[in-house]
């Protein structure tokens, strides 16, 4: 039942050799941490938005959302099920996020750090 | 099928659920053989669990896709599954905004939470906040809103067990629901001390499976026989219950204002509240990477999302082929549309796996539950605060199985008490007081530099009485037909779900209690964020 991850990662380091506050000064560490933060939280804001809209609409403009469109499937059940296509949406767009642009910056930080680069007494 | 039939059969069924729906020993017999399937295989996992990281984190070896079926499990309760079917049976599009409130509440897992927390925590939620912060008062303060949140869904899936036995084992008396409860207690504690977190994956692994299957099964038979034309579907469901307002938002929330600003309110709980409860969170401990995080929590989404898109089918085709009357006069009322469909299309037989299926969601949830509870106790308060962090590992573990004895017996005891109450109301509870007295103090220590203990403190406890005591004095406690206290009425709060006021207010509680205060430790905060991001340091798999 044990099972082997894709990345196998090192021992911990021991923490306090480390200097975290080097790391995050550090250009690299900048780098990633604008990345991740210009991805997620625009992202986060659009989706929440998105749902609240949906939920007012739906409590506040029922004629609205009982306006047919196909047959007897009207525009509330669309704009719900547009609520799981977007869902579906936002998560593979991170995922491909992740995997292109942070998983390397962070692997390369992360072998930095256990490399000792931002030891202590190691100007940076 | 044309109309006559299928109303001919509706009766019939209805007829047939004034006594018991469905085969009672079909139920029983597949059900028995899914508590021995599930034990001998966390008989199985149980004998590497040797320490700490593997009683509380299953080893951290689970791989992504395996953890997303075992998330799908844990979250995908009796509420889900029976409360979110019946509701759209009966209320129509209302009940399906339930399901969308509860898929978009993971997209604050996946974006915001999953991977830092993996990346600094070791078993507990309390873990990460603690992280940076003074030590005893956040991990008290964390261990109290687990428990808080963990007992309120305990109490909910154990009176759904209750509630579901009437309809399903033709068992009406109250002392037989009794047992049954009891019973579920006692099977819970057996998995979760013999099987530890891996054990309890297990069980909701295969319970994910069989849920999945069971659902999606139904939901072909049912696009089948209305030619794969979802717009037939929703036809036959307005032909049959005479209502076209089925199909349009308003049902049960558009009845006046305050009923429409508790949707709202509702809606804020579900999607804060996911990424707030602590037996989820506890899950992405059980892989070894963040990366598998990452991967677990997209498997949740897409299981969930497929689930939930299941439902919709499903609710409307309870309406077009069950039909209102019939689900409201089956014993369980609402919760019986599922198993009522069950049996209008595939007899007893289909009924039997779909109530089996059933009692291995509420057994799964429950375990799941209980494991979070008993890792918080030992954890947080026994090793981390009571022996300073200094305790030896098998001696947390036996605190922790200790624990699962009594959280095990304290959850029988209130489900017991809880019977007939509203299950729906407890899970929404928990969701509103996770939202409230959770994730805004997971999001400040990962994202504001400048959060302090103090802070976390007032919007921990803030958002957990605020939570608490708006419930307590609202209609659902008193004042309303519906309340669980009849004859008085103390409720000055007008809506069921306090989310709208607590949610905001504890974050605004963190925020203001952060102005202030002791400064904190700024190489913590740096450790910290390097480490949310890279995974420098972060506990890998256990290898045996």
């Amino acid at each position: 039942m044990s099972h082997t991850s894709p990345e196998p990662i090192k021992l911990p380091v021991d923490a306090d050799h480390v200097d975290f506050a080097a790391a995050q000064r550090g250009e690299d560490f900048v780098k990633l941490r604008k990345t991740h933060r210009s991805f997620v939280m625009p992202m986060t804001v659009a989706f929440l938005v998105w749902y609240l809209a949906y939920v007012v609409l739906a409590v506040y403009a029922p004629g609205l959302m009982g306006i047919q469109v196909v047959g007897n499937i009207n525009l509330g059940i669309l704009l719900g099920l547009l609520q799981f296509v977007t869902t579906f949406g936002i998560t593979a767009l991170y995922v491909s996020f992740a995997n292109r642009k942070l998983d390397p910056l962070a692997l390369k930080l992360r072998t930095d750090i256990e490399d000792g680069q931002y030891a202590h007494g190691k100007t940076n | 099928m044309n109309i006559t039939t299928v109303q001919a059969s509706a009766l019939q069924a209805a007829d047939a659920a004034t006594k018991t729906v469905g085969t009672p020993w079909i139920n029983m017999t597949i059900f028995g053989g899914f508590v021995l399937i599930t034990m001998v295989v966390v008989l199985r996992a149980s004998k590497n669990n040797k320490t700490a990281a593997d009683y509380y984190a299953g080893g951290r070896s689970f791989s992504g896709t395996q953890n997303g079926l075992a998330i799908a499990g844990d979250y995908l309760s009796a509420a889900s599954f029976l409360g979110i079917v019946g509701a759209i049976a009966l209320t129509g599009y209302d009940g399906f905004l339930y399901s969308i409130g509860f898929l978009v509440a993971w997209l604050v897992a996946l974006l915001l939470v999953a991977e830092p927390l993996r990346n600094t925590g070791k078993f507990t939620m309390a873990d990460v906040l603690s992280f940076r912060l003074q030590q005893r008062p956040v991990r008290i303060a964390a261990c109290i809103s687990t428990l808080a949140v963990t007992l309120f869904y305990l109490l909910a899936q154990m009176a759904g067990a209750g509630a579901l036995v009437s309809l399903l084992m033709g068992i009406s008396s109250q002392l037989g629901q009794s047992l049954i409860i009891v019973g579920v207690g006692l099977l819970m504690i057996v998995y979760v001390m013999i099987g530890g977190m891996k054990g309890t994956t297990w069980v909701q692994i295969i319970k994910a499976c069989l849920l999945l299957f069971g659902v999606a099964v139904m939901s072909v038979w049912i696009l089948a026989l209305n030619g794969f034309n979802l717009s037939n579907l929703l036809g036959a469901a307005v032909e049959t219950s005479g209502d076209p307002r089925i199909l349009e938002p308003g049902l049960k929330y558009g009845v006046n204002e305050i009923a429409k600003l508790d949707f709202v309110s509702l809606a804020m709980a579900m999607v804060f509240g996911a990424a707030g409860l602590p037996h989820v969170l506890m899950r992405f401990y059980t892989v070894p990477t963040a990366k598998e995080a990452r991967k677990s929590v997209v498997w949740a989404i897409v299981l969930i999302g497929c689930f939930y898109l299941f439902t919709l089918i499903l609710g409307f085709g309870a309406a077009a082929m069950v039909g209102a009357e019939a689900i409201q006069s089956a014993p369980g009322g609402v919760n019986s549309a599922a198993p009522l469909l069950a049996y209008e299309l595939g007899g007893s037989l289909l009924m039997g796996v779909i109530a089996g299926v059933a009692f291995a969601t509420i057994l799964a949830v429950v375990a799941g539950l209980a494991i979070t509870a008993s890792a918080s106790f030992a954890h947080d308060i026994y090793t981390n605060v009571i022996c300073k962090g200094k305790s030896d590992p098998l001696k947390e573990t036996r605190i922790a199985k200790a624990t699962v004895v009594v959280i095990g017996s304290l959850s029988i005891l209130g489900g017991l008490g809880a019977q007939g109450q509203n299950v729906a109301f407890l899970v929404a509870l928990a969701f509103a007081v996770a939202a409230s007295a959770n994730l805004p103090t997971i999001v400040y220590s990962l994202f504001w530099k400048g959060f302090k203990t103090r802070g976390a403190l007032w919007s921990m406890y803030g958002g957990l009485s605020i939570s608490v005591l708006l419930i307590l004095f609202s209609p659902v406690m008193s004042g309303a037909e519906t309340s669980m206290i009849k004859g008085v009425d103390f409720a000055w709060f007008p809506l069921a779900n306090p989310g709208i006021v607590s949610i905001p207010a504890a974050f605004l509680l963190g925020f203001l209690g952060s102005l202030g205060g002791k400064e904190e430790s700024s190489a913590k905060q740096s450790e910290m964020e390097v480490r949310s991001l890279t995974g420098v340091g972060a506990e890998g798999a256990i290898d045996h």
